[in-house]
């Protein structure tokens, strides 16, 4: 029944996202940048795609920095015009898209800060889709309480950061624990705010938000061994959501090895393949704790992209704009990956990236 | 939200409940007839509504249909230019539902003569206006349906067509079995017509059979059964 009203307010920006889906760059495309030789080859092969003179102004020696800013600015400009066009429970929708890349700018700046960064820099190093009018005005923090009476209160987060208000001071440890806090609330929020929208865009949007939610409880688990977190405060910052939740979730947060957060995650059938290194350590040696986790966040990327792939697969709902948000972005850290290779001619892990499609 | 549907529910509830009450208790119960109702309506009433509701449902069907498809088309031409042409073909589908309803509503139209008051509350007549009612619905009804299918279809059709260009006639086979829903309607009905003007039940004025014509004014006043079994070989649709 969804597909009776859903084109009267947003079919034309439904047509407008499957138009720049399709638009994203595949094997072809990644082939020929692997084979280029120096970044103006890059810049060239790139003209071709829908990214077209992106670059055109840029001063002659390129920097791989350059590029990842001038690909996330096309992104942005694309999100403005389908946020820009849309009108309710789409835009509501969108804006939720952002608040992920607020929260990690609102902790950007407090870090920095904290550390006695220069404002205007910290300002620069925000990500453009997670900007919102007082932000400058964080810069001033001293402690949690006064932060969010003086400038949260009136932004979307305020809801999201009642739960960390009792945070004592502001130091690296804290400040983690209260991003994860928030980023919790968040994602409880967002996936409350889907089922209310209900059918199609609920079943896409609930698998996908059930990865991530997943995904931050065991990298959560993962980073904090041993560390001076404990463990009631770890299982605090654990979404209520997900497959993980709840018998998985208690699992974890008494865990204190990879061998324990293996054994809960091959419960999940989804999951199994995660920990799952039989086969390359025997290739390569033993991986040691550093390979291990770099391989799992690869495979978490590769779940993520298959997951949002999914999402176009089915018409008339919202999960469609999330998915190409997040997949875009995956496309921009692989032509990242892929000129800093080229850069710093490092040829043997140019094909280290993630194919979308 | 949910408060709407309990209110809304509730209220319409409550009123029927009240109103009922109100007759049973002042020994009204016998001015809910349903007999009565049927035998005082005229038939212009009944053969009227059929003609609107077949015109306008035909249409709502064939709108709907062309908006669902006209915005996938629009958004998905932006980047896809050479979708546009091609799918125009979904929207003429649609149209042609709409001109199902308005050929029904012309055909219709026809069997409305003027019957002076006192001719008009006949068996013949009741039958007419009924007819009209019930086939109209039906023909609205199919051309809704069939509008919505092809419009779902069709914009799906868009969008396939904008990213791969040899799905575009897969789809379009899936439109096409769609767009027959609202034939089947049409021709269901228009055999129903057919046949209805052999049939001994007519109005005046309308073209007959001769001899059909003259048995019929003597069976005017029969039972139905005998009428049935007389006319049976001469209506193949009975």
């Amino acid at each position: 029944m969804e597909g009776l009203f859903f084109n009267v307010n947003n079919g034309f920006l439904e047509g407008i996202v499957r138009g720049y889906k399709s638009g994203t760059l595949t094997q072809s495309h990644y082939a020929s940048l692997t084979q280029c030789e120096t970044l103006e080859d890059f810049k060239t092969q790139l003209s071709a795609t829908d990214y077209g003179n992106f670059l055109a102004n840029e001063p002659s020696p390129l920097s791989t920095a350059t590029i990842a800013d001038k690909a996330t600015q096309t992104l942005v400009d694309q999100f403005n015009f389908l946020r820009s066009n849309s009108v309710e429970p789409l835009s509501k929708f969108l804006d939720y898209i952002t608040y992920g890349y607020m929260i990690d700018n609102v902790v950007l700046l407090i870090t920095g800060t904290l550390h006695e960064r220069d404002t205007h820099e910290l300002l620069e190093r925000c990500h453009p889709l997670g900007i919102f009018d007082t932000m400058p005005a964080l810069c001033v923090a001293t402690n949690v309480e006064e932060l969010y009476q003086s400038v949260l209160v009136e932004t979307p987060l305020a809801p999201y950061f009642r739960d960390c208000l009792s945070a004592a001071d502001l130091d690296d440890m804290n400040i983690e624990i209260i991003r994860n806090t928030v980023y919790k609330a968040y994602l409880e929020d967002f996936y409350n705010y889907v089922s209310t929208i209900g059918s199609t865009t609920a079943e896409v949007m609930h698998s996908i938000l059930a990865f991530e939610a997943d995904r931050r409880t065991m990298n959560i688990t993962i980073n904090s061994f041993d560390t001076e977190l404990t463990k009631e405060q770890r299982a605090k910052l654990f979404p209520a959501i997900g497959r993980l939740f709840p018998a998985g979730n208690n699992a974890l947060a008494k865990a204190d090895d990879i061998d324990q957060v293996r054994q809960v995650c091959e419960n999940v059938g989804e999951y199994r393949s995660f920990f799952d290194n039989s086969g390359s350590a025997q290739a390569n040696g033993d991986l040691g704790d550093f390979g291990v986790a770099a391989q799992l966040e690869d495979r978490f990327f590769r779940m993520e992209v298959h997951l949002n792939k999914l999402a176009f697969l089915q018409q008339f709902q919202y999960g469609v704009f999330y998915s190409y948000v997040k997949l875009k972005e995956q496309e921009i850290r692989n032509i990242t990956w892929i000129a800093e290779c080229i850069a710093q001619d490092a040829r043997d892990r140019i094909h280290d990236f993630i194919p979308i499609f | 939200m949910v408060y709407k549907t309990y209110a809304s529910f509730g209220l319409s509830t409550f009123l029927v409940v009240i109103v009922a009450l109100y007759l049973l208790f002042t020994d009204s119960g016998e001015a809910f007839d349903v007999g009565r109702f049927l035998e005082e309506t005229s038939p212009f009433v009944w053969g009227s509504l059929g003609i609107g509701l077949c015109i306008g449902l035909s249409v709502l069907g064939a709108g709907w249909g062309i908006f669902l498809t006209g915005a996938s088309i629009l958004g998905g031409g932006v980047r896809t230019p050479r979708i546009s042409t091609k799918n125009l073909i979904s929207i003429i589908f649609c149209e042609v539902v709409a001109i199902y309803g308005v050929i029904m509503g012309i055909v219709y139209s026809s069997k409305l003569q003027t019957v002076p008051e006192a001719q008009l509350y006949t068996r013949d007549n009741y039958f007419t206006g009924y007819a009209l009612f019930f086939g109209g619905l039906t023909v609205g009804f199919c051309n809704l349906l069939c509008g919505l299918c092809v419009g779902v279809a069709g914009s799906t059709a868009a969008l396939a067509d904008a990213a791969d260009p040899t799905l575009f006639v897969k789809v379009l086979v899936v439109e096409v079995f769609g767009s027959v829903l609202g034939l089947f309607g049409l021709i269901r009905v228009l055999t129903r017509i057919a046949c209805s003007v052999r049939h001994t039940y007519m109005i005046e004025g309308l073209s007959c059979v001769q001899s059909v014509r003259s048995m019929s004014s003597m069976m005017i006043r029969q039972d139905m059964a005998d009428q049935c079994i007389v006319t049976e070989d001469l209506c193949p649709c009975t």
